[in-house]
C-alpha cells in the first residue's frame, strides 16, 4: 500500500527507439498475487493497479527499466523559473478512441485527479496553477519551489477530457457511487495496450493497441491477467506451464522455480525499506506491563533493541538471502550518499547492559503489531524478532494480523494504536523527502499531514528544521548533504530500527524475457516470448 | 460440517427410531463391550484415541522444547530435516521448521491445543444444543417454535460462515486486543455454536415423544418441577444417540479448527494448533521441506481417523437394528 | 395443507430477516472499510470524507433499513475492492459455483450410491471394506489438505490435470459454462472431487445404512418369500425405497455443499462466488460479505421449504406437525 508506486514507460519504446524486430507476436499469461480492481487510473492509489493500468495510460513522464525519469507523453520539459515549470507535450498522439491528445487533456487531468473523489490528490498540491500555453505547452505555476514536483508523476496517467465529458466520468468514481462509473469499468489511455476485457478478481485481457504512437519493444499481441492469491497454487501454475508470469515467488519456492526445466526467477533488490517502530509519544505505552512511564521513551531501551536483532540471521535463515540488510530508512538506490551509513553491530550483551541502565533489568513485556500478508514473511520476520528480543529478557505478544485488520489499528484512522510494529515504505517520490516528512516528522500540528505514517510519533525538531530546507533546496549537493544531516540525527535518537530491502522475486517462464524494474511494477510492453 | 451432523441427526431422530431408545441403557451393558471386543479395528483406533490423548495431556513432559515459548526457538536452528534423513540433527527427531521450532513437540503442543478446542467445543455445542432442545421439547408451542426456528437460521450458517461471524464480532468487541488466549475462546465458542442444533434437534425430538408417556405424566401428578422431570427422567433416555453425535462432533470440530485456521483466522503462527501448523507447512511443501506439513498432517488424519472409527463402532453398537 | 405451505414460507422469509440482521450487523463492525478503499499515506481528512460518503457515520439502525431495503430489490450495493455493482459480481462468478457445485453432487451421488449399494449388499468383502476405508479417510482428511495433495500429485508431479481456475469457458446468454470445452472438463475434475468426497462418503454410509434397514423389514421378506430373484428385492423395492432418503438428503446438503466451496475454491482458485467472499474477508469487503451470506442463506432457505413442501405431499401424516420430520 505504502507506496504505491507505478510506472509506465512505454515511452521509453519511443524515445530510445529501440530496434528489436520480434520474430512473432504472443499470448503472454500473468498471475499476480494482486488483483486489478478498477480501471479508473484515481480511483486507488495502489500499486498493482497502478502497473496494470499502465500498459493502457501513460502520464506526462515515465520511468525507465533503472527507474529514471524520462519524457513520455510530454517531450521535454524545463523550469524557466523554480516556481514555474513548463511541459512540451508530444505531438501526434491518439487516445485508443481515436481523440488527439492536447494541453487541454492535461488540464483536465490535473483537475480531475485533485477531484475530492481523486485517491491520488498527493500528486499534485492544491495550489499549484496548471495553465494552457498553447495546445503543446503546459505550464505548472508553483506557490514555492519544489525540484521533486514530477516526481511521482509517472503514474499520474492522463485522461481524454472529451471522452470524461461524453460519459459522464468527469469526476473520478466516488467511492459512495451506487453505480458504477464509465471510467472504472472502460479505459481509454494512449499506452500500447488496450483492455478487452475486464471481469475483476477473474482475468482481464489486454490487447496489443496496433495504432500506438510509439514502438513497442517487445512482442506481446495479449495479456491475459489471472490474480491467484495462493503461493502454492501460483507456483504449481508456473511449473506446470499454465502461466508465464508470476509475482511473487515466495522466496521457499525460488530454488524449486529455479530447478525446474521450464521456469526461473528473476531477483533484485526491491526499493521498499522494512523497518520497526515504537511509541515515542505516549505517557504509558498501551500495551505492556510497564505502568506510568514509556520505556520507549528512554534512549537507551531504543538501542538495546536495534542491537539485539540479529539481522544477518533473518537473512540468512528467514529471507534465505533474499534480502539487503539496511542502514537507513530509505533503499541505497535512492540516495547516493547512503554508503556512508553502516549498521550498528549486534550486541545482545550490550542490549542487555542497556536495558539494566535504563532500569529494565528483567526486561518488560510489550505487545508488537505485525501484517501478515503484506510484505515478503512478514509475520516470521516478527516471530525472529520476538525470539532476538526474547533472548534480552523483553517479552513479546505477537498480534500479527492481515493487511486490513493491522492497517486498521495502526494508522491514523485506529488512532495510532500500537506500542511497538513492524511496517515497509518505498517514498513515492524515489526521494528521501517523503521519508523524513511522512514517516520520521513529529506529528505535534495537527493541521500539517507532516508525520501522517509516522505510527511512532518520534518527533526532534531540529531534524524537521533540516526536513523542510531539503524541501526547497534545489542544489543536489546540497541537499544531499542536508538529508545525510538528517538521517544522522534519527539515528543518534534510535528514531526507528531500519531492517533490510526485501528483493523482488518474479517467476519467469524461460520462453519470456522480461525486463525488472526495483519498485516491483511488472511491466510487460517491453517483453518478448519466444514460440 | 455441521449440516452433516444435523441431517445425520435428523435421519436417526426421524420419528420411527424414538420408540427404542428407552432400550438403550440395557444395551451398554452387554452388547457395547461385546461388540468392541469384536472389532479389532475398533480396539486399535480407540488405543490410537487415548495415545494421541496422553501425548496431548503431557506434552510438556515429552517435547524437548517448549515451541510456543520464542526464547526457546533458535533460528540458528532452523529447517532441519528430520533425524533419519542426511541432515537431521539430534534432538529434533521430525526436524524443525522456518522458526527453529521442532516439529515433533510443535504436534504435541498443538495437538493439544486442537483437543482442548475440539472437546471445549463439543461441550458448549452439546450442553447448548441439549438445554436448547429439551426446553422446545417439553415446552412446546411459542418456545419450541422460537428455538427450531433459530436452528433454521443457524443452518443456514455451515462452520466456516458461523466461525467468521464470531471472529468479527469478538474483534469488534474486544478492540482489536485479540491475543492467543482469547483467540483460543473465541474458537471455541464459534465451533460450539456451529454444532448445537444437532443436539437441540434430537433431544427435542426424544423429548416430544417421552413427555406424552404415562411416566412423565405420573412425575408430574407428583408434583415434580419441570427441570426436574426432564432432567432426571427424560435426558437419559437420549444419552445414546448425544453420545454418537459428540463423538462424530469432536473429529468435526477438530477439522473445523483446522480449516479455520488454513484460512488464517484461527490460532496465530506464535501458538500454533495443528491446523496452523499445516497451514504453515503447507508454504514449504513445493521447496521440499515436506516435514514441516507431513507429519501434522499426518497426526491431524490420524487423530480425526480414530475419532471416527470410535463414533461408527459407537453407533452401530448403540443401534442393534444396522448391526 | 395451503395453510400449512403459507406457514412455512412466512417462517422462511422470517429466516430471512433474521439473517439479514445477523449478516448486516456482524459485518458492520468486522473492520473498517476505509482503509480499503484510501492508501496509506492518504491524509486522515480525506478518510474522514470518505467515511461520511460511504454513510458509515449514520447510525447504525438508519444503515440497517438503508441496507436491507436495498437487498431486498437485489441491490447490495457496490463493492469496495472492484467498484462494480455486488449483484453483478455475483451473477458473474454464480455459474463457475453452480457448475462446480453441480458436478461435486453428481460425482459423490453417483460414486456414493454404488458404493453404498455394495458396501450393504456385500458386507463382508474386501471391496465393501475398502470402500468403508475410502470413505473413512474421505472424512477424516480436511478438504484444503486433500485439494493441496491432489494439486500436487496430478498437477506439479504428473502434469495431467490444471492446478487452478476454470480452463476455457463458453458464455451461453450471462451463464459462463466450461462444460462444452476440454479444458474445462479438464479443470473441473480435482475441484469437483475435493469438493464432493465428502459428501460422497455421507451418501455412501446412508445408502448402506438405510439398504441394511429396508433389507430387514416385513415386506422385503416377503418378498423373499414370494420368491422374488435377489436381483428384484435389491434393485426394484430395497433401492428404490433407499434413493427418497439420500436424494432429501443430496439436496439438503447442496446448501451447504455451495457454502463448502468456499474453501475448495480457495486451494484451486476457482472464480466462484466462494472465492469471492474469501477476497472480500481478507479485502474487509462488507457490500460482498452481507451479499454472499444473504444469497447462500436464500438458496438453503428455498431448499429447505420445497423439501418441506414436498414432504408434506408424499407423507401426509407430517402435514400437522411443525418442522420437517424432527
Amino acid at each position: 500500500m505504502s507506496v504505491c508506486r507505478s510506472l509506465f514507460a512505454a515511452a521509453l519504446a519511443g524515445t530510445f527507439a529501440l530496434t528489436v524486430s520480434p520474430a512473432t507476436s504472443q499470448t503472454l499469461r500473468y498471475a499476480n498475487q494482486g488483483d486489478l480492481k478498477s480501471l479508473d487510473p484515481y480511483s486507488l492509489n495502489e500499486s498493482t493497479t497502478h502497473a496494470h493500468l499502465g500498459h493502457v495510460y501513460q502520464g506526462l513522464t515515465a520511468r525507465d527499466k533503472n527507474l529514471k525519469i524520462i519524457p513520455a507523453l510530454a517531450e521535454s520539459w524545463e523550469t524557466p523559473e523554480p516556481t514555474r515549470w513548463r511541459f512540451h507535450l508530444r505531438k501526434g498522439v491518439k487516445f485508443h478512441n481515436g481523440d488527439p491528445f492536447t494541453a487541454d487533456d492535461v488540464v483536465f487531468s490535473a483537475d480531475r485527479v485533485r477531484n475530492k473523489n481523486s485517491n491520488m490528490q498527493t500528486r499534485l498540491a492544491p495550489d499549484v496553477k496548471v495553465v494552457k500555453v498553447d495546445d503543446y505547452t503546459v505550464d505548472f505555476i508553483l506557490p514555492s519551489p519544489n525540484p521533486i514536483l514530477h516526481n511521482s508523476w509517472d503514474v499520474w496517467y492522463i485522461m481524454d477530457k472529451k471522452w470524461a465529458e461524453e460519459n459522464k466520468a468527469i469526476e473520478p468514481t466516488p467511492v459512495s457511487a451506487t453505480s458504477p462509473s464509465y471510467a472504472s469499468l472502460n479505459e481509454n489511455g494512449t499506452g500500447p495496450f488496450t483492455i478487452e476485457s475486464h471481469q475483476p478478481g477473474v482475468k482481464t485481457v489486454f490487447k496489443a493497441n496496433p495504432n500506438y504512437w510509439g514502438k513497442m519493444e517487445g512482442n506481446l499481441k495479449e495479456i491475459v491477467f489471472t490474480p491467484i492469491a495462493s503461493d502454492a497454487t501460483r507456483v504449481a501454475a508456473l511449473l506446470s506451464g499454465e502461466v508465464d508470469v508470476i509475482e511473487p515467488v515466495p522466496v521457499q519456492d525460488i530454488a524449486r522455480v529455479d530447478g525446474s526445466p521450464n521456469a526461473q526467477v528473476l531477483k533484485a533488490p526491491e526499493l521498499r525499506t522494512i523497518f520497526i517502530g515504537f511509541d515515542q509519544t505516549r505517557d504509558e505505552l498501551l500495551y505492556s506491563n510497564i505502568k506510568g512511564k514509556n520505556p520507549f521513551k528512554d534512549a537507551r531501551v531504543r538501542e538495546a533493541f536495534y542491537k539485539a536483532i540479529d539481522i544477518e540471521l533473518i537473512k540468512t535463515r528467514v529471507m534465505r538471502g533474499l534480502s539487503t540488510p539496511s542502514a537507513l530508512m530509505i533503499a541505497p538506490e535512492l540516495f547516493p550518499l547512503s554508503k556512508e551509513f553502516t549498521r550498528p553491530k549486534l550486541d545482545p550483551d550490550g542490549a542487555k547492559k542497556l536495558l539494566t541502565e535504563a532500569g529494565y533489568p528483567d526486561g518488560f513485556e510489550v505487545t508488537m503489531d505485525c501484517p501478515n500478508d503484506r510484505y515478503v514473511n512478514d509475520a516470521a520476520i516478527c516471530q525472529a524478532v520476538v525470539g532476538m528480543l526474547a533472548r534480552v529478557g523483553i517479552k513479546i505478544n505477537l498480534l500479527a494480523q492481515p493487511k486490513a485488520q493491522y492497517f486498521a489499528k495502526v494508522l491514523k484512522q485506529g488512532g495510532y494504536q500500537t506500542s511497538f510494529y513492524m511496517l515497509g515504505w518505498t517514498p513515492s517520490t524515489m526521494d528521501s523527502h517523503n521519508v523524513l516528512y511522512d514517516i520520521m516528522g513529529c506529528r505535534s500540528d495537527p493541521k500539517s499531514s507532516r508525520g501522517e505514517a509516522n505510527l511512532g510519533g518520534y518527533c526532534n525538531k531540529e531534524f524537521d528544521a533540516i526536513t523542510d530546507k531539503v524541501l526547497v533546496e534545489t542544489d543536489t549537493a546540497k541537499r544531499n548533504q542536508l538529508i545525510k544531516q538528517a538521517y544522522e540525527i534519527s539515528i543518534k535518537d534510535w528514531a526507528y530500527i531500519p531492517l533490510h530491502q526485501q528483493a523482488l522475486a518474479w517467476g519467469v517462464s524461460k520462453k519470456v524475457n522480461l525486463p525488472q524494474r526495483a519498485d516491483n511494477l511488472v511491466m510487460f510492453h517491453w517483453a518478448t516470448k519466444q514460440e | 460440517m455441521s449440516d452433516a451432523v444435523a441431517s445425520d441427526s435428523g435421519k436417526q431422530s426421524a420419528p420411527p427410531a424414538h420408540a427404542g431408545r428407552s432400550r438403550l441403557s440395557r444395551a451398554l451393558d452387554s452388547d457395547i463391550f461385546y461388540s468392541f471386543r469384536r472389532s479389532k479395528l475398533t480396539m486399535v483406533a480407540a488405543a490410537i484415541t487415548v495415545l494421541f490423548f496422553l501425548l496431548a495431556i503431557f506434552a510438556s513432559a515429552l517435547a524437548v522444547q517448549n515451541p510456543f515459548d520464542p526464547a526457546q526457538l533458535q533460528l540458528m536452528n532452523s529447517r532441519i530435516s528430520p533425524l533419519w534423513t542426511a541432515d537431521g540433527q539430534s534432538p529434533f527427531l521430525l526436524g524443525t521448521d522456518e522458526q527453529g521450532r521442532d516439529v515433533f513437540s510443535a504436534i504435541l503442543y498443538g495437538m493439544r491445543i486442537s483437543l482442548a478446542v475440539g472437546v471445549a467445543g463439543v461441550i458448549f455445542a452439546g450442553a447448548l444444543g441439549i438445554a436448547l432442545g429439551l426446553i422446545a421439547g417439553y415446552f412446546g408451542g411459542a418456545v419450541d417454535g422460537v428455538i427450531m426456528r433459530i436452528a433454521d437460521v443457524q443452518l443456514t450458517f455451515p462452520a466456516i460462515l458461523i466461525a467468521l461471524l464470531v471472529n468479527g464480532i469478538a474483534k469488534s468487541i474486544l478492540g482489536n486486543r485479540l491475543d492467543a488466549n482469547s483467540m483460543l475462546v473465541v474458537l471455541v465458542i464459534s465451533i460450539g455454536l456451529s454444532f448445537w442444533v444437532g443436539y437441540a434437534r434430537t433431544v427435542r425430538g426424544s423429548v416430544m415423544v417421552e413427555k406424552n408417556k404415562d411416566y412423565v405424566a405420573a412425575a408430574q401428578l407428583i408434583g415434580l418441577p419441570a427441570p426436574k422431570i426432564m432432567l432426571r427422567h427424560v435426558l437419559p433416555n437420549t444419552m445414546g444417540p448425544i453420545l454418537v453425535i459428540a463423538t462424530i462432533n469432536l473429529a468435526l470440530a477438530i477439522i473445523t479448527e483446522a480449516t479455520l485456521s488454513f484460512l488464517g483466522v484461527g490460532l496465530p503462527d506464535t501458538m500454533p494448533s495443528l491446523g496452523t501448523l499445516i497451514r504453515i507447512g503447507n508454504n514449504y511443501l513445493f521447496a521440499g521441506e515436506w516435514w514441516i506439513v507431513a507429519f501434522p498432517g499426518l497426526a491431524l488424519a490420524g487423530l480425526i481417523l480414530s475419532i471416527n472409527l470410535l463414533g461408527d463402532w459407537l453407533r452401530d453398537a448403540l443401534n442393534p437394528k444396522l448391526r | 395443507m395451503l395453510a400449512f405451505t403459507l406457514r412455512r414460507a412466512v417462517q422462511a422469509i422470517g429466516v430471512m430477516f433474521a439473517v439479514g440482521i445477523i449478516a448486516f450487523s456482524m459485518f458492520r463492525f468486522a473492520g473498517d472499510p476505509v482503509n480499503q478503499i484510501v492508501s496509506i499515506d492518504t491524509p486522515a481528512a480525506e478518510r474522514e470524507a470518505v467515511r461520511k460518503s460511504l454513510g458509515l457515520d449514520d447510525p447504525v439502525p438508519v444503515q440497517f433499513v438503508r441496507y436491507f431495503g436495498d437487498a431486498a430489490q437485489f441491490k447490495f450495493g457496490v463493492s469496495y475492492q472492484f467498484r462494480q455493482p455486488v449483484s453483478a459480481l455475483l451473477m458473474e462468478r454464480m455459474p463457475a459455483t453452480l457448475e462446480l457445485a453441480i458436478c461435486a453432487t453428481v460425482f459423490a451421488m453417483v460414486l456414493g450410491i454404488l458404493m453404498g449399494v455394495y458396501s450393504a449388499l456385500r458386507r463382508d468383502t474386501v471391496l465393501a471394506k475398502l470402500f468403508q476405508a475410502v470413505s473413512l479417510i474421505g472424512i477424516s482428511l480436511p478438504t484444503f489438505l486433500i485439494g493441496i495433495l491432489l494439486i500436487y500429485l496430478f498437477a506439479v508431479t504428473l502434469g495431467w490435470l490444471p492446478s487452478f481456475g476454470r480452463g476455457d469457458v463458453v458464455k451461453l446468454g450471462w451463464w459462463t459454462t466450461g462444460l462444452l470445452t476440454l479444458s474445462g472438463l479438464k479443470a473441473l475434475i480435482m475441484p469437483s472431487i475435493t469438493l464432493g468426497l465428502f459428501q460422497m462418503t455421507l451418501i455412501m454410509r446412508l445408502v448402506r445404512a438405510e439398504m441394511l434397514e429396508v433389507l430387514r423389514t416385513d415386506y422385503i421378506r416377503f418378498a423373499r418369500a414370494r420368491g422374488l430373484t435377489t436381483r428384484a428385492i435389491h434393485f426394484g423395492h430395497a433401492l428404490k425405497n433407499t434413493l427418497i432418503p439420500v436424494i432429501t438428503v443430496a439436496g439438503l446438503q447442496f446448501g451447504s455443499v455451495i457454502a463448502f466451496s468456499i474453501i475448495t475454491e480457495t486451494v484451486f482458485q476457482w472464480p466462484g462466488m466462494g472465492l469471492l467472499f474469501v477476497q472480500a474477508v481478507q479485502n474487509v469487503d462488507i457490500p460482498i460479505m452481507a451479499a454472499y451470506l444473504l444469497m447462500v442463506s436464500l438458496i438453503f432457505v428455498t431448499i429447505n421449504l420445497v423439501v418441506d413442501i414436498l414432504y408434506t405431499v408424499v407423507d401426509p401424516r407430517l402435514r400437522a406437525t411443525v418442522g420437517r420430520a424432527t
